[in-house]
């Protein structure tokens, strides 16, 4: 291929007359299709067929309201184009009729508009100024929702593929003195300066050098890299290669975890195409710049997301993290250089390169620059994907964009960073999100995830949680990690089975300390942030499981009793039906009660109560 | 050849560049405890008792792997060293038999050692602990992986043997685990009885069988023999008890040196005044054969006749 701005006018002029056609657009990333997002599709083929219309069939990635899914946009030429939430098949014929047939949006139904110069409608928010969107800065995401990922025309007509020809227009030092500009930090959660890296890369010595991807996002509760991956596989491609181009380096690898099917399923459609356009392979664009890319399917080991344990698996070893120095920029994949970033790290690379690194640099703080992408998860109104400029606060996360708790309760804790991440509580919900500012609160970046709880979450239990995740996914090389998160699990499941005693506090803290300042790699030195995070702001809960024997938030089930208020319980007996063991018994009309040996704790009879008679203590 | 100039404990040491903190600092007479470090597949850090302080350091640092540099100041023994290394010896002993009264390796044991200089008396932690079966499927070797700390020496010794590889680390977190394949015993495995594996275990984990019960270390004394067998020239420890020759066990192996079965048969047979009669797998089966036929002299006393 030549230039590509001799394709890309074509392609941007057909995309627009795509733009300008009646269309209905149904979100299939992952979580789309979880929600039941193909079967919307079906009934939408089979309602267009039935009606006859002149409508475009498409689909998309996930836009980022996962709590709206399954998510459908309908658009009509000249008008801004409105996306439904939360459609089923059922609803798809009432839809169609009205929006497409007789042009009146469904308001209802209706999450958000996207205008584009359209005509908008009354009553639907504009997407920029909706609660969900009205705090996001969309550049890393804001092809998802917008484009078909299987599309490379899609891709290009948006700018796609506009930063690596403009790069391979400039000198490899300029470009690694842009990513320096930009202020550009690890997405992968460590925060590393992303430029300095490069600039480490390039300057070693090496006959052959690498660019590797880490699409192993192992966190419970994160999907950033994932939606990233579905939704705009190109993009990262695009950040691998000006990255080669830039540190010397023609082959990169994409390991990418095999619980992503889909992600790799779209990576490999986008390699085989970027091929066949002679935008990767040999003579990128007619220049002399060569680059190949594949994709490692990981196994699915959370510590395969550490970058040493990365590489010792693309090598066909066991994921073990190997000690630094060396680093990889030194001694990486096959002991040879190599530029290991993550997903988010490589899809912010074509905007930079494209805008400069000026541009990217007037976003967020002094010291943690642009935007991040955060999953929000847990007990909030909105789940879903964000990505907000850095410096933005915990609370204007959770109560703006994520629309608050969920039912009416009240916060408690935010977990930043992942299972070795921090538990930070409403204290703590001024502060900035930026890389040092969640260190200093006792959490961290990490990859992304947020997961909100409310005051029914056990802080104990919550460590507890987090311990037996990073204890089963330990690889076991060092002691202190395989070892000491065991004992640590131990001693909080003790706990929360009301056999904690007053001493556990101290081993907990000795414990933590150990494994934090002596594990060999950042599982296990960030494995017992959990426990000291929930001590530092909880402890008042560690102390009443062990002292009182209670659980403040009333979840560890050894700590609970139910028993019936006489008063107020009118004997109807559907507490008797609900219960599973027998363990209620009583009269017609007559106080029941709750035999406290028999009884296991399942909660099913509070609910049923209408008269509120039946308590936990 | 150029140097650095780094402190230790309070002395100036000077080092040739490249030199790692551990040998830096026993060089200079201090002492630093290890159970991973192999000198012949160096750069592991694993077991992580041998880290020490480096000033300005965010964590503490395994003095294996870690090279010395100029300026450095480094302690040895701190009192952030020393809680560290004391919980990671009670992290082991969580998990491992306290049967030292009774244990092949009492007396020549590192955790054993450890624990002494290190004043960790007994298990305080509690909790699970390991409970495999004791493999003793193979004639010459003993495999008690309730005693292993996991150190993987035997792993990586019997990897470095071109198509050898026979045990692997197997599972994660609490259940790692030495393995050979697919988690079976050796006797079913591709082991050659080598023995290279139990002459780096630092612990109590993999024992000689012929040895099991007959002699205490400090019975012994040790007298270093030179294998004939080939042009290798393997070392081994003929073991006397009261004079009398009670077996031979392989030193550790070296670079160009692979330790094999029949050399170490070929040394038993020669020095030992009770050598236990040889075994050799036969199909899937340890079959009982003659002197002749392990060490390969059929062919040749043949031709003596």
């Amino acid at each position: 291929m030549g230039s590509l701005k001799e394709v890309r006018s074509s392609i941007e002029e057909a995309y627009k007359k795509k733009l300008d056609r009646p269309r209905i657009i149904v979100g299939l990333g992952t979580c789309g299709m979880a929600a039941g997002g193909t079967k919307v599709m079906a009934a939408i083929e089979t309602e267009v067929e039935k009606l006859g219309l002149d409508v475009d069939l498409d689909f998309t990635s996930c836009i980022g309201m996962c709590y709206a899914e399954p998510v459908v946009e309908m658009g009509l030429p000249g008008a801004a184009s409105v996306v439904y939430g939360g459609v089923y098949p059922e609803d798809v014929a009432q839809l169609i009729e009205s929006h497409m047939v007789n042009k009146t949006p469904v308001t209802d139904k209706a999450e958000i508009q996207i205008s584009a110069g359209g005509a908008t409608y009354e009553g639907i928010p504009v997407m920029e100024k909706s609660p969900y969107y009205e705090k996001q800065v969309r550049s890393v995401t804001s092809r998802l929702g917008r484009t078909n990922p299987e599309r490379i025309e899609d891709y290009i007509a948006t700018g796609g593929y506009a930063g690596l020809e403009k790069a391979l227009t400039m000198e490899p030092q300029e470009i690694i003195n842009q990513v320096k500009i930009s202020g550009l930090r690890g997405r992968g959660g460590g925060g590393f300066p992303t430029g300095t890296k490069w600039q480490f890369v390039a300057d070693a010595v090496g006959d052959k050098k690498y660019i590797v991807c880490n699409a192993d996002e192992g966190d419970p509760g994160a999907f950033m890299d994932r939606s990233v991956l579905e939704g705009d596989p190109h993009a990262i491609m695009e950040g691998m290669m000006i990255a080669g181009y830039a540190i010397g380096a023609n082959e990169g690898v994409i390991y990418c975890r095999a619980e992503y099917p889909l992600a790799i399923k779209r990576l490999n459609m986008a390699i085989a195409v970027a091929e066949e356009m002679g935008i990767l392979g040999d003579n990128i664009m007619g220049t002399d710049f060569n680059f190949k890319l594949r994709i490692k399917a990981g196994a699915g080991a959370f510590v395969c997301g550490e970058e040493t344990a990365l590489l010792n698996s693309i090598e066909g070893k066991r994921g073990m993290p190997r000690v630094r120095p060396p680093f990889p920029a030194h001694k990486g994949l096959w002991q040879k250089p190599t530029c290991l970033n993550n997903v988010e790290t490589f899809a912010n690379i074509p905007f930079i390169v494209r805008n400069g690194g000026d541009w990217y640099a007037s976003m967020g703080t002094e010291k943690s620059k642009g935007s991040k992408v955060f999953c929000l998860t847990g007990k909030i109104n909105n789940t879903g994907l964000a990505e907000v400029p850095m410096g933005i606060t915990l609370r204007e996360v959770v109560f703006n964009i994520a629309g608050g708790i969920a039912d009416g309760k009240k916060f408690k804790a935010v977990q930043s960073g992942g299972p070795s991440g921090g538990c930070l509580p409403a204290e703590q919900l001024d502060l900035p999100i930026d890389y040092d500012s969640l260190i200093s609160g006792g959490a961290m970046m990490g990859s992304g995830g947020l997961v909100v709880m409310d005051e029914g979450t056990c802080m104990v239990d919550v460590a507890k949680f987090f311990l037996n995740f990073t204890q089963l996914e330990s690889c076991g090389k060092c002691t202190p990690c395989r070892e000491g998160t065991k004992r640590l699990l131990e001693i909080l499941e003790r706990i929360c089975d009301g056999l904690g005693v007053p001493e556990d506090i101290d081993t907990l803290e000795r414990l933590a300390k150990t494994i934090k300042t002596s594990a060999l790699c950042a599982l296990g030195q960030t494995a017992p942030n959990p426990v000291l995070t929930t001590l530092r702001y909880f402890r008042n809960e560690y102390e009443a499981h062990i002292n009182e024997k209670r659980c403040p938030a009333g979840v560890c089930p050894e700590l609970l009793t139910y028993a019936i208020v006489e008063d107020k319980c009118v004997g109807c007996g559907v507490c008797i039906k609900a219960c599973p063991v027998g363990a209620i018994t009583g009269e017609k009309k007559a106080a029941h009660t709750i035999d406290a040996s028999k009884c296991v704790k399942c909660g099913a009879c509070v609910p049923k109560c209408k008269f509120d008679a039946i308590v936990q203590a | 050849m150029s140097t650095v100039a780094l402190t230790i404990n309070g002395q100036e040491v000077t080092v040739p560049k490249g030199t790692r903190l551990l040998d830096a600092a026993t060089g200079a007479g201090f002492f630093i405890p290890t159970f991973c470090h192999d000198e012949n597949s160096p750069n592991y850090g694993g077991c992580r008792i041998c880290v020490v302080e480096v000033k300005g350091a965010r964590n503490l640092v395994a003095s294996c792997c870690a090279e010395a540099l100029d300026g450095m100041v480094v302690e040895t023994e701190s009192e952030a060293v020393v809680e560290a290394r004391k919980t990671i010896l009670e992290l082991m002993l969580a998990n491992h038999p306290v049967d030292c009264l009774t244990c092949d390796k009492a007396g020549d044991c590192r955790l054993q050692d450890y624990a002494f200089r290190y004043d960790v008396k007994a298990p305080t932690l509690g909790g699970e602990r390991k409970d495999y079966e004791f493999d003793d499927s193979n004639p010459y070797i003993n495999r008690d992986m309730n005693k292993c700390i996991l150190c993987a020496k035997c792993v990586r010794t019997c990897q470095d043997v071109e198509e050898r590889a026979v045990i692997s680390l197997a599972y994660r977190g609490f259940n790692t685990k030495v393995a050979p394949a697919l988690d079976g015993n050796l006797a079913t495995s591709e082991c050659v009885s080598c023995g290279r594996c139990v002459s780096v275990c630092p612990v109590g984990a993999l024992t000689y069988k012929s040895l099991s019960g007959k002699t205490r270390s400090w019975e012994v004394a040790k007298e270093q023999v030179t294998c004939t067998w080939c042009d290798a020239g393997c070392q081994f420890d003929l073991l006397r008890k009261n004079g009398k020759a009670v077996g031979v066990v392989a030193k550790a192996p070296s670079e160009g040196r692979p330790l094999c079965l029949k050399g170490r048969l070929g040394l038993e047979l020669r020095y030992n005044d009770e050598p236990m009669a040889p075994m050799i797998k036969k199909g899937d089966q340890y079959v009982e054969v003659s002197w002749a036929e392990a060490l390969g002299l059929d062919e040749i006393i043949e031709k003596l006749k």
